[in-house]
C-alpha cells in the first residue's frame, strides 16, 4: 500500500455530535487521525474541519464517499500537500532564565522566524507558525534549553484550486 | 390549539406522519411519552415487547412488509442499549426504522444518573442520524426531518433520544410541517443521461449479459420497471438474499441465488458474463466471493441509489446513479430487444447438475432424517408461494431462501447484511402486523429462537396469527458445519441440549406441535397453516446436515463446491 498524506476538508453543519459522527469513520477503518481542526468557514453559519491522515489513493476515495454520505455534511474534499497552502501554529515555554543567559536562544528565535508572545519573569512563550518540520526544527534547537511546555495546533489549510462548496449549497444538495 | 406538552407533541407528529403502530418498551425516562399514547389509544396502537430488541425486529418486518417506516420505543439506559443490535441491523439492511429514547433530564446529562446511556455516542456508528432533543420546541421540525431522513434515498435507522424535561416542557403552540429538504443531504443522486446510454450501449452489445439484483428494487418499488427491463433485454437474473421475491420464483429469467450458498449456476457464471448488471445491490463479501476473481472478466454496470457503493467493492465500468425506479423506466427505450437462448440455457444445465448432485437429494429425500429442504417443500405445498418468509441466521435460512417459492415481492425478511439469530420471531411479529392479509410464515433454528424466545409473549398477547417453525437439529448447525469443514470437526460450544419448545409454546398458550417422522410433516404443516391465530411446529431434523453449494471464504464463485 502506498501512503500518502491527505489534507482533508469537511464542510458542515455546526451541530452536536457531528465530531463523533466523523471520527468514527475513519475509526471503523482503524485509521489514526494525524491532526484535526474544527473552525468556522467563509460560509455563515457552516462549519469546516481539516483533517489530517495517511492513507492510499483508493481508500481516500471511499472515505470521502462515507464522509459526504452524512446526513449534515455539506461537502467533503482530499487534498495532496501540493495542491494546498497549509500551517500549523506550535508554541514553546521557555525559563525566562535561559533567553538572558544564552544569547544563542535569541538568534535561535530570529533564524526560525518565531515570535516572542509573552515575557514574564519566570518564563516565555515563542509562537511559531509554518509546516511541521519548522515547528519540528525549532523544537529540536529549544530542547536542550529546557522547555517547560511544546503544543502544536492541528493543520490548518486552503486548497489552491477553489472548492465550490456555495454552489454546492445552493444547486444539488438544496433542491 | 392549548399549550401541549412535549410528549404530547412527540404523539401529534406520530400521527401527523400517519403512524398508528409502535414497538416498544416503556420505563422511566420515556413515562410522559407512554402516558399520552394511554391518551391517544385510539390513534396509535403500541405492542408491548417482552425486550427492546425485539421492538427493533418487530419494527423491522413491519417495515419490510408495510413499506413504511417501522419505531420502535424505549426508555433511557439499558432499554437504549438494548436497541443497539436492531438499529445496526436495521443499517445495513437499509431498512426505514426510528427509534425514540428517553433520556434523563438535561440538568443531570453527564452526571452518571440513574439510566442515563451516552445513546447518541453509542448510536451514531449505525444510524443513518441521531439527534438529542432537549427542549420541547425543538420536537416538530426535529421528528419530521427523522422520518424524512429514515425513508428517503437509501433508507436506514434514525434515533431521536429525548430528555424526560423536553417530555414535560410545554409548547405555545405545535405546528408540523413535513420535512422535504434538508441542504447538506441528497437523498437520491442525479442521474446522469450519459451513464444511461453508456449503460445502453454495453447492454445492447453484451452476448452473455447476467443481472444480479438486490434489495433496491424491493426498496425502490420498482419490481414492474425491473421485469419490464429483464424482459425486454432477454438477460437471467439472479438475487441476492435480500433481492429475493422481488421477481416470482418461476420467472422463466429468474436463474436463482447468488453468494457463498447461491445457485451453482449464477456464481458460476458470474466468472463467465461478458457483461454483469449489478441493480440495487452493494456486492456484498458473501456474495462476491474472494473480489480479485470476482467478475474480473466482465465489463460491469452498477445502478446504485448511494454514491459511496459504487467502486466501493467491485469498480464500476459505468455507474447509474439513481432509484432504479427511475433509472430502468429511463433506460428501457435504449435497451434492444434481445433474448439470449443459449446462454439462458447454460444457468439450465448449472441447474440440472446442481439438481442431481444437490437439490434432488434434500428438497426429495425419501429416507433417514428429514432434511431442512423438505420441511421448505411442504410449506410450499401447503401455501402455493403466497406467504411471507421470515428467517432467522443460519443454515436454516439459507435452506429456506434457497427453496422457498415466491409469488410476490415484500415476502422475504431476514437479516442478511448483519447476521443477527434472534431476528425472526419479532420481525415475523412486525412483518404480520405490517401486511395482516398474507399469511407469515417464520422459519427458525433451535438457537436463534432461544435468542428472543420471550417474543412469544408479545405474539400471545397481540394475538397475531403468525407461524412459527423450529428446525431442530440441536446444535448451531452453521457453526457445526464450519467446524466440520474448516475446524477437523471440533464442535467447540455448537451442541445444544434444548427445552421442550411446544411445552414453552403451550405455556405462553400458543397452540404447538413436533414432527420427527416423514409421513406426519405434510399434515403437520398443512393443520398450522390451517390454524386460526399464532402456532409453533417444532420440527426434529437431521442432526449434521450440511448446506451446499458452498463457496468457502475466501473462494472464488467460480470455485463453489456442491459437496
Amino acid at each position: 500500500m502506498n501512503e500518502i498524506k491527505y489534507t482533508i476538508s469537511i464542510y458542515t453543519e455546526n451541530n452536536v455530535g457531528l465530531l463523533n459522527r466523523i471520527s468514527a469513520i475513519f475509526l471503523k477503518r482503524h485509521i489514526n487521525i494525524r491532526s484535526i481542526t474544527s473552525s468556522e468557514s467563509e460560509i455563515p453559519n457552516v462549519h469546516r474541519f481539516i483533517i489530517v491522515v495517511k492513507v492510499d489513493k483508493e481508500k481516500i476515495k471511499k472515505i470521502i464517499k462515507q464522509i459526504e454520505k452524512q446526513i449534515e455534511v455539506i461537502a467533503a474534499f482530499s487534498h495532496t500537500d501540493k495542491e494546498i497552502i497549509y500551517l500549523q501554529t506550535a508554541l514553546y515555554k521557555v525559563k525566562s532564565k535561559s533567553l538572558f543567559k544564552e544569547r544563542k536562544i535569541q538568534n535561535i528565535i530570529k533564524e526560525s522566524r518565531a515570535n516572542i508572545v509573552t515575557v514574564k519573569p519566570d518564563y516565555f512563550v515563542i509562537e511559531k507558525t509554518g509546516w511541521k518540520e519548522e515547528t519540528d526544527d525549532l523544537y529540536n534547537k529549544l530542547k536542550k534549553y529546557g522547555l517547560l511546555q511544546f503544543v502544536r495546533s492541528g493543520r490548518i489549510s486552503v486548497s489552491k484550486e477553489s472548492m465550490e462548496i456555495t454552489k454546492f449549497l445552493k444547486s444539488n444538495k438544496n433542491e | 390549539m392549548k399549550n401541549i406538552s412535549g410528549a404530547e407533541a412527540l404523539i401529534r407528529c406520530l400521527i401527523k406522519e400517519n403512524v398508528d403502530i409502535l414497538f416498544g418498551y416503556p420505563g422511566g425516562a420515556i413515562m410522559p411519552v407512554y402516558d399520552e399514547l394511554y391518551k391517544f389509544e385510539k390513534q396509535i396502537h403500541h405492542i408491548l415487547t417482552r425486550h427492546e430488541q425485539g421492538a427493533t425486529h418487530a419494527a423491522q418486518g413491519y417495515a419490510r412488509t408495510s413499506g413504511k417506516i417501522g419505531i420502535a420505543i424505549a426508555t433511557s439506559g439499558p432499554g437504549a442499549t438494548n436497541l443497539v443490535t436492531g438499529i445496526a441491523d436495521a443499517q445495513i439492511d437499509s431498512t426505514p426504522m426510528l427509534c425514540i429514547t428517553g433520556q434523563v433530564a438535561s440538568s443531570l446529562l453527564g452526571s452518571d444518573a440513574f439510566q442515563e446511556t451516552d445513546i447518541i455516542g453509542i448510536s451514531t456508528p449505525v444510524t443513518k442520524w441521531s439527534y438529542q432533543i432537549t427542549k420541547a420546541a425543538e420536537i416538530p421540525e426535529i421528528f419530521a426531518k427523522a422520518f424524512y431522513i429514515a425513508k428517503s434515498g437509501r433508507p436506514g435507522p434514525v434515533l431521536i433520544d429525548i430528555t424526560k424535561d423536553a417530555q414535560f416542557e410545554m409548547l405555545n403552540s405545535f405546528n408540523y410541517k413535513k420535512c422535504k429538504k434538508i441542504r447538506s443531504y441528497l437523498s437520491v443522486p442525479k442521474t446522469s443521461n450519459k451513464s444511461l446510454k453508456d449503460a445502453a450501449e454495453i447492454i445492447n452489445k453484451a452476448k452473455k449479459p447476467f443481472i444480479v439484483w438486490g434489495q433496491g428494487v424491493i426498496l425502490g418499488e420498482a419490481e414492474k420497471e425491473f421485469t419490464r427491463f429483464i424482459e425486454k433485454s432477454g438477460i437471467p437474473a439472479a438475487w441476492t438474499i435480500l433481492g429475493l421475491s422481488a421477481v416470482p420464483t418461476n420467472h422463466p429469467l429468474n436463474v436463482g441465488m447468488v453468494g457463498m450458498h447461491g445457485n451453482y449456476g449464477p456464481n458460476v457464471l458470474t466468472n463467465e458474463c461478458d457483461v454483469l448488471i449489478a441493480i440495487g445491490m452493494r456486492f456484498d463479501d458473501r456474495v462476491t466471493g474472494n473480489l480479485s476473481t470476482y467478475a474480473k472478466q466482465a465489463k460491469i454496470i452498477h445502478f446504485e441509489i448511494d454514491p459511496a457503493e459504487v467502486n466501493k467493492n467491485v469498480v464500476a465500468d459505468v455507474a447509474v446513479l439513481g432509484n432504479v425506479k427511475f433509472t430502468l423506466k429511463e433506460i428501457l427505450p435504449y435497451i434492444n430487444s434481445n433474448k439470449h437462448e443459449k446462454w439462458l440455457d447454460k444457468f439450465k444445465s448449472f441447474y440440472e447438475i446442481e439438481f442431481e448432485k444437490v437439490i434432488d437429494k434434500e428438497y426429495n429425500k425419501t429416507k433417514g432424517g428429514l432434511s431442512m429442504a423438505e420441511v421448505i417443500k411442504s410449506i410450499n405445498i401447503n401455501t402455493n408461494g403466497e406467504s411471507i418468509l421470515v428467517t432467522d441466521v443460519g443454515q436454516h435460512q439459507m435452506v429456506a431462501c434457497r427453496y422457498t417459492k415466491f409469488n410476490l415481492s415484500k415476502s422475504n425478511i431476514t437479516s442478511g447484511g448483519l447476521g443477527t439469530m434472534g431476528f425472526a420471531l419479532p420481525a415475523a411479529l412486525g412483518a404480520k402486523i405490517g401486511d395482516q392479509n398474507r399469511e407469515v410464515i417464520a422459519v427458525i433454528g433451535d438457537g436463534g429462537f432461544q435468542m428472543t424466545i420471550q417474543e412469544l409473549g408479545t405474539i400471545f398477547q397481540t394475538k397475531a396469527s403468525v407461524k412459527i417453525v423450529i428446525l431442530n437439529n440441536n446444535f448451531l448447525g452453521m457453526v457445526r458445519q464450519w467446524q466440520q469443514l474448516f475446524f477437523d470437526k471440533r464442535y467447540a460450544s455448537t451442541e445444544m441440549v434444548n427445552p421442550d419448545f411446544v411445552a414453552i409454546s403451550k405455556g405462553y398458550f400458543i397452540e404447538a406441535n413436533k414432527v420427527e417422522k416423514r409421513e406426519n410433516l405434510d399434515d403437520a404443516v398443512g393443520k398450522m397453516i390451517k390454524y386460526n391465530g399464532p402456532y409453533l411446529l417444532e420440527v426434529i431434523i437431521e442432526k449434521e446436515e450440511n448446506v451446499f453449494p458452498m463457496i468457502p471464504s475466501g473462494s472464488s464463485v467460480s470455485d463453489i463446491r456442491l459437496e
